[in-house]
């Protein structure tokens, strides 16, 4: 791997790194995130990713069809583990999605310009997360023909959803964040769209991303707008985020399970969540840059940043892992003692210490700036992650098997039905993504460009001696 | 960079108004600040991204969004409080799409005006509809989608979404005049200008 020859991870207190590299043009930069969308042809690495992950796809499409015909005794869910692998799933690809609206809106707000580089296809992941996310809870009720009884429709049993279920503030709370994610992320890509519009040589190209970009011709009066209502979006989206994580987890905590009944688990649960999220968006980001030709915008100080976070919402887990035992001891109660001295050393303690090796102990060599700018230990570090907080939902949802009565305790085991459709929401996701970055704008140009030190419209001579350095920097 | 006008008076029918187009971000301010000072009204500033400050020296009023975005909000708290009040713990009737009953739902001897257990949805329908309110009422006031733009049919104006910076001043602005609004341009040191058809 040959990085740009420019080191951005180095802090100097006289500039501001630079954020893209060896561009100083914004038409090179056009061009350099247009040119893998509009070659004729995707490098091979893509149809063989996209071979793989629509097969997986498709087994996961009929892999629900089967459990609809035949009935939900083909997972290993029983009583008295009724949750099983659906909800672990569901709760692993909620919160892989909650990384992309941290970028987006949190780092937003917080005028963190390394984000524009990677705030679409954090988002984009966002959405095809909670899509795979949403799936498993329909097909979990069972009789997935009546799953509109969720919402309040008029109805003539005059029947209505229980509104003190933390189950129903879950509906609201899924719905609510995909429809806001999926409006932020296209409105984010209208210029883009009308970039690729005006860059189109076919018709087909210009007819479907005319339509698409509704028009945009980036008037000033209409970015005046369209930047408050962007502002406005990031401010409600990130309340919304940490609400979202948080219902996830009253489903839990609400409950009277021992091991469930927590006050921690919310920030908890948001902390996880922006932790794996962060670690699938650096994931992605890994190969894609790599295929996609987008080093000079992703650069080694995005990856690091990603990673600096990572290791601190790591350390924020293994916290809440550490006060959970701490509580279960201090509270006296001895189901819960018993709860987690089992989580450790009882039948699914391997669980446990995987899920401890990978969400605490691998993100450890974050510390190490060497590792955090290596691309082969941030991959398997990145991993870890990626399979520890699956088990984290697996220990927690796992907590079922032993609760109050001896005589309901139970082993809990996946069937092949189980694990093939884990793998199938995977090949589900892939292939939205792999859809995603060959037809769409992998990169917000529009806002790359408006971070970039050109785009400083003070008169010449006003500029501040470091603006003028950085540009020289990037040259 | 010398200002070409070719273009400029080449056109026979009707114009739309005049494009001039610029390389910099620096230069479509300083020309924005001017044509502005020249106290046109009907013209606008095309730009690949948003440039700071453009809007302040176009003269742009701040838009009247955020406050709108608010009434969506408070519809949505209104909304999700009525909706949970009524299904949960009313019994009245009312008309939605044919008439429908609320439902006493007796839940562990709780309250039927159980506010806190009703906060989460609340929240969810203040953020959707305040979600909702902000892009919609940001694309309607921008009159988008509107596919069809005077300014499409140039073909520099392809640039105005790559690197380019442009100003449009329309002909029906009460200023307007060919010669003298296109002398104004040209000061400015434009790369182009150009009439655009109506």
């Amino acid at each position: 791997m040959n990085e740009p020859t420019i080191d951005n991870t180095f802090e100097d207190p006289c500039q501001r790194a630079p954020l893209v590299l060896n561009h100083t043009e914004f038409a090179s930069v056009t061009t350099a995130i247009c040119q893998a969308n509009e070659s004729p042809r995707p490098p091979r690495a893509w149809y063989i990713a996209f071979a793989i992950s629509s097969t997986l796809a498709s087994l996961f499409g009929l892999l629900v069809l089967y459990l609809i015909i035949t009935g939900v005794g083909v997972w290993g869910n029983h009583s008295p583990t009724m949750w099983g692998f659906p909800i672990i799933n569901f709760v692993f690809w909620i919160g892989i999605g909650h990384a992309g609206t941290l970028i987006s809106a949190i780092l937003f707000l917080f005028r963190q310009k390394w984000r524009t580089a990677i705030n679409r296809f954090a988002e984009a992941m966002t959405i095809f997360a909670v899509i795979c996310a949403g799936t498993f809870p329909v097909i979990h009720v069972g009789r997935v023909w009546v799953v509109y009884w969720l919402f309040p429709f008029p109805n003539q049993m005059d029947l209505w959803p229980q509104f003190r279920s933390p189950l129903l503030w879950d509906v609201f709370a899924v719905s609510t964040y995909f429809t806001v994610s999926l409006m932020f992320w296209y409105v984010g890509m209208i210029p883009d769209l009308a970039t690729f519009r005006d860059r189109a040589v076919t018709k087909t190209r210009a007819i479907i991303y005319g339509i698409l970009a509704l028009g945009w011709c980036g008037s000033t009066r209409h970015w005046h707008r369209y930047e408050r209502a962007y502002l406005l979006l990031a401010a409600l989206a990130t309340p919304l985020v940490l609400s979202v994580h948080s219902v996830v987890s009253f489903d839990f905590a609400v409950a009277q399970v021992p091991g469930w009944h927590s006050t921690i688990f919310p920030p908890y649960f948001v902390a996880g969540a922006i932790f794996g999220g962060f670690a699938m968006v650096v994931t992605l980001a890994v190969p894609s840059r790599q295929l996609w030709g987008l080093k000079d915008f992703i650069t080694m100080r995005h990856l690091e940043n990603m990673n600096k976070i990572i290791l601190l919402t790591g350390s924020i887990v293994g916290y809440a892992y550490l006060m959970e035992f701490f509580t279960a001891w201090y509270s006296g109660a001895r189901y819960e003692s018993f709860a987690f001295i089992n989580r450790a050393f009882g039948q699914h303690a391997w669980a446990y210490w995987i899920m401890l090796f990978c969400n605490v102990a691998a993100p450890q060599l974050f510390w190490f700036k060497r590792c955090r700018r290596s691309i082969p230990v941030m991959f398997f570090v990145v991993m870890c992650v990626n399979v520890g907080m699956w088990f984290e939902r697996f220990v927690i949802v796992i907590s079922l098997e032993q609760d109050y009565l001896p005589s309901s305790w139970a082993y809990f085991a996946p069937t092949w039905v189980d694990l093939a459709m884990l793998i199938g929401s995977m090949g589900l996701f892939l292939t939205l993504f792999l859809l995603f970055i060959r037809y769409l704008p992998v990169i917000a140009m529009a806002e790359l460009k408006a971070v970039m030190p050109e785009a400083n419209a003070h008169p010449a001579g006003a500029h501040g001696s470091a603006d003028d350095q950085n540009g020289e920097a990037v040259s | 960079m010398s200002a070409h006008g070719q273009h400029a008076n080449d056109s026979t029918g009707e114009v739309f108004g005049l494009l001039a187009e610029f390389e910099t971000p620096e230069q479509i301010t300083r020309a924005a600040c001017a044509v502005h000072d020249a106290g046109y009204k009907l013209w606008d500033c095309h730009t690949p991204f948003p440039v700071h400050g453009l809007d302040k020296a176009m003269g742009v009023k701040p838009t009247i969004l955020p406050v709108l975005v608010f009434f969506g909000g408070l519809t949505g708290v209104t909304l999700g409080f009525l909706m949970q009040w009524f299904t949960n713990a009313s019994s009245l009737k009312a008309w939605f799409f044919g008439m429908v009953r609320g439902y006493e739902y007796m839940i562990s001897g709780k309250p039927m005006m159980s506010l806190p257990a009703w906060i989460p949805v609340m929240f969810e329908t203040t953020v959707l509809f305040s979600a909702i309110a902000a892009v919609a009422l940001m694309l309607v006031f921008n009159g988008l989608p509107r596919l069809y733009h005077p300014v499409f049919k140039s073909k520099r104006f392809a640039r105005a979404t790559d690197d380019r910076f442009f100003v449009v001043i329309e002909a029906r602005d009460p200023n307007f005049d060919r010669s003298t609004t296109h002398t104004l341009l040209e000061t400015l040191n434009p790369t182009s200008i150009e009439a655009l058809e109506a």
